[in-house]
């Protein structure tokens, strides 16, 4: 499978994706400047690395999520290209209009860096399929725009459509229901603030995030 | 011609910047601070002198990029000048 990892301007993660991706799939991944107009042919999987792209000038992601390539990848999306987005990534897909809602400042005004235990919501879904329903998993957080937010009508629906598959034990920035991942309705879009890509050799201090990867791949 | 972009968030979403600058204000023994909210102005300058068709695309401007309107509003002022 090829997959891909999209740099802008001030990514800081897309190193670690890449690393992540080719550990996981034995393949290096392409590394794709955001000036470009379309993804190469045969591009299975994409990863929206984590940074701060543009300086999060504007508002964090806005810019990143205008560039040429984020287009492509977008209507790529809604055929049913698989897209993640971790951290900076994932506020680029609510930039891009790919996942609803929004990410706000953290509600405490701090940066957060530190080990966050989450809850798999459920194992049904392209992205938790590996995972046991209800389990527990250590991803390292790092952001200080990561309050996730959406009007009442939209988080109703994520909840109803069981897409939210990650929830905070313990909160660290505010998001509304305790979010921390959400997938969109056509179920191969994901974005989540934490970084399962930071979270896959035992030298991070634990693996939990290799079933992420795992189970996204294993569909393609 | 001018064109200043208010951008704020909508009522109703938590604005812990607002929140703790009129907190600092309060201690300052500013007391009548009720409540703050912070937001950002753009300033454009533009060329052209049809001021409403400006208003127009300004709006446009608003709405593919100055604001995120999951979470906040515009005002825009036009000027002259």
């Amino acid at each position: 499978m090829q997959t891909a990892v999209i740099r802008f301007p001030a990514s800081n993660c897309d190193r670690d994706a890449a690393v992540a991706l080719e550990k996981i799939t034995g393949r290096k991944p392409l590394i794709i400047w955001h000036r470009e107009t379309e993804l190469p042919a045969g591009v299975g999987f994409v990863v929206m690395p984590g940074g701060f792209s543009y300086g999060d000038y504007l508002r964090s992601g806005a810019i990143a999520s205008r560039s040429p390539i984020v287009q492509d990848i977008k209507a790529k999306s809604e055929r049913g290209l698989a897209v993640a987005g971790f951290c900076n990534g994932f506020q680029i897909l609510t930039e891009a209009g790919m996942l609803p809602g929004a990410l706000m400042r953290n509600k405490n005004l701090k940066f957060v860096c530190r080990p966050e235990t989450l809850t798999v919501t459920h194992s049904d879904s392209k992205f938790t399929s590996k995972y046991k329903a209800k389990s527990e998993v250590v991803f390292p957080v790092a952001h200080h725009d990561g309050n996730y937010f959406a009007d009442k009508e939209t988080v109703g629906r994520l909840e109803k459509e069981g897409r939210v598959l990650f929830r905070y034990t313990d909160n660290p920035n505010g998001s509304i229901n305790d979010i921390a991942g959400i997938v969109n309705a056509g179920g191969n879009v994901f974005g989540m603030m934490p970084h399962p890509e930071r979270a896959i050799d035992p030298l991070h201090g634990g693996t939990d995030g290799i079933d992420l990867f795992k189970s996204i791949l294993e569909t393609l | 011609m001018k064109a200043l972009v208010y951008v704020g968030l909508k009522p109703g979403v938590l604005d812990p910047q607002g929140r703790t600058i009129a907190r600092s204000l309060n201690d300052l023994g500013f007391g009548e601070v009720e409540s703050a909210l912070q937001g950002k102005v753009i300033e454009l300058n533009l060329s052209g002198d049809d001021m409403k068709a400006a208003e127009a695309r300004v709006v446009e401007m608003c709405e593919k990029l100055l604001a995120n309107t999951v979470i906040e509003n515009y005002r825009i002022e036009m000027r002259a000048e």
